[in-house]
């Protein structure tokens, strides 16, 4: 029973378990970029759901033929497309910032950090 | 056709464009570059907020594209009310930077300070436009990453690490934020915000609506910077050059609000939250409990500028609480504060960079007899704390009162105890700095001297501004009337 709802729904719950992956990580680890690491875990289990939730059992790509009936939804795709493009920027900044405060302190342990 | 409604979004992001592009050449175009386009706006707000006022709301379609296909561009009174304290306090901050930035910043740091707080006004006008719910989670997100870079952008000690704090726990709201976004498309199958308060009352008994509920109230909860999400923020405000802070408490934390009134009024609807889901009496007591322990967080602080963090934490709360009551009087209250405490808190963080600027003091305790030094920017500061602590007839007053009438309107006479005691807690915050600078004896050598011209015009408009809109209240009350009457039909 619960084997077979995870089964059918088997691409939400690894979003699901992905994200709490990434929130524990950002939350719990103390290394700043195991924190970034957490991050883009967190954002890519969102995309995946978004994904999977765009796809139809035997959908074909959403370009408009005359005789094919069942499409995949497009326009998560697009979504997932610019959420893409935000983690990138998010990413690279914050690795930026860690390179800044690794001179600065000589360490990337966040608790450390705190005491300075 | 009218097209204000993405000029006024467009004009800061071409700005933006054109100042790194003039910057490789002469630096010190930056500066004029900015202005122009942060006056520009303004110009294009009141422009909206006139045609709402004779018109009503404005739909604008993007590119000619109809809704559902296009991205619709929605101006109601609210959000002419948004643009017009959004660009104002924008132009002003832009202003006061000139010379704030020569001194404090770091050599060549001069066209990505510009770029950065041209995009960050561009991204919050776009939030407060915008009519679809993906483009305000795209938006949000360009605000955001302008906001981390402008806290980091000092070099000082800290400012890394206070931007890298905000940028984590930011980063779990947006992510929430696109969450709920996706769930609520997923059960509608529609991202225009009308569209979804149309399609939403189908489905007010699933699951899945009240998960993007929970994700969106969370994820928008961190960027309003509500108990106890708010930790990010005194760290962030008091590293942040000066203009950018005054931007950051008078309008970013509002813009967080603002999407928080929209995804609960406009797209879920007052009958859902009120009566389906408790979410807004539960808001009401989050709010309570963010101005009753900001405030006790404000009384604490050494550093000028972490008290005036905290104490705009605590008027988040007065918005937010002002809003959930979702009676008349408790609306008009909390909306008019945005303006008003936009006007008080813009002026307070402008004198704080003022001392910064003259003296380099950041302690309250050394603040001692700078009124003998600076008279007319610490009058000034004494206006606009007046307005916060809400002493008649200053503009801070107005607006709490609406939010104590609102608090009995709703019956919830608790409500006005909490307004009445962290007022209280603010003046003893704000009288003890008042008291220090204006009868603290004098311990300076600083010579009496007042501030360059483009430092001294904003502190002083906002400050004239304070007491203005405590007497002539009608003037915000044109739109905030209207804005509440739109809320609470929907």
């Amino acid at each position: 029973m619960i084997l077979e709802l995870i089964v059918a729904n088997f691409p939400y719950f690894v979003s699901v378990v992905l994200f709490l992956v990434g929130l524990y990580a950002m939350i719990v680890r103390r290394n700043l970029i195991k924190k970034i690491m957490g991050l883009n875990i967190l954002s890519t289990s969102v995309f995946l759901y978004l994904i999977s939730v765009a796809y139809k059992e035997g959908g074909a790509p959403p370009i408009r033929v005359s005789e094919v009936e069942v499409y995949v939804n497009p326009l998560p795709h697009a979504l997932v497309l610019t959420g893409i493009v935000v983690a990138l920027a998010l990413t690279s900044f914050a690795l930026v910032l860690t390179i800044k405060i690794y001179k600065e302190y000589g360490t990337l342990d966040s608790d450390k950090l705190m005491d300075l | 056709m009218d097209h204000s409604p993405i000029l006024v979004v467009i004009t800061p992001f071409v700005g933006a464009y054109l100042s790194p592009l003039l910057g490789l050449w002469r630096e010190r175009l930056c500066y004029p570059v900015a202005v122009a386009a942060a006056l520009l706006s303004l110009f294009f707000s009141f422009r909206l907020a006139g045609s709402v006022l004779t018109s009503g709301t404005i739909r604008y379609w993007v590119g000619g594209w109809e809704p559902p296909w296009g991205i619709e561009l929605v101006v109601d009174p609210l959000s002419a009310f948004m643009c017009l304290t959004i660009s104002l306090v924008s132009l002003l901050a832009v202003i006061y930077s000139k010379n704030f930035i020569e001194k404090e910043l770091p050599r060549g740091k001069m066209t990505s300070y510009y770029t950065l707080i041209l995009l960050l006004i561009g991204g919050m006008l776009g939030v407060v436009v915008t009519g679809d719910l993906f483009n305000l989670f795209v938006l949000t997100e360009i605000f955001s990453v302008a906001a981390y870079a402008l806290v980091a952008i000092s070099g000082k000690r800290g400012s890394f690490i206070g931007s890298y704090r905000y940028l984590i726990l930011a980063s779990i709201g947006t992510s929430l934020i696109l969450l709920g976004t996706g769930y609520l498309y997923i059960i509608t199958g529609t991202l225009n915000m009308a569209d979804l308060a149309v399609r939403l009352p189908a489905f007010y008994d699933s699951w899945v609506v009240f998960g993007a509920l929970a994700f969106l109230l969370i994820g928008f909860g961190i960027k309003t910077a509500l108990f106890p999400l708010h930790t990010w923020l005194p760290g962030a405000y008091s590293i942040a050059p000066a203009p950018v802070t005054a931007i950051f408490s008078a309008v970013v934390s509002k813009v967080g609000g603002y999407s928080l009134i929209r995804v609960l009024f406009t797209i879920f609807g007052l009958e859902f939250i009120t009566d389906l889901v408790p979410v807004a009496p539960a808001l009401t007591w989050v709010a309570a409990a963010t101005i009753l322990v900001a405030s006790m967080f404000a009384i604490s602080q050494t550093s000028l500028m972490r008290m005036l963090a905290y104490s705009s934490v605590a008027h988040i709360g007065y918005v937010v609480l002002g809003v959930a009551l979702a009676v008349e009087m408790g609306m008009t209250g909390g909306i008019l504060h945005i303006f008003n405490h936009a006007l008080a808190t813009g002026c307070l963080f402008f004198c704080a960079g003022a001392v910064i600027y003259k003296t380099g003091i950041r302690h309250i305790d050394d603040l001692r007899g700078l009124g003998g030094k600076i008279p007319l920017t610490m009058a000034a500061f004494t206006l606009a704390a007046a307005s916060k602590v809400g002493i008649p007839p200053s503009a801070g007053f107005v607006s709490k009162f609406y939010l104590s009438l609102g608090a009995l309107e709703a019956g919830e006479w608790i409500f006005v105890i909490v307004i009445l005691l962290a007022s209280l807690m603010s003046a003893v915050f704000y009288l003890r700095v008042i008291n220090l600078i204006f009868f603290g004896g004098d311990k300076h050598e600083v010579r009496r001297d007042e501030l360059p011209l483009s430092m001294l015009f904003p502190i002083i408009i906002l400050a004239l501004g304070c007491a203005v809109f405590g007497i002539f209240v009608g003037i915000p009350l044109q739109l905030v009337e209207p804005a509440v009457m739109v809320l609470s039909e929907l």
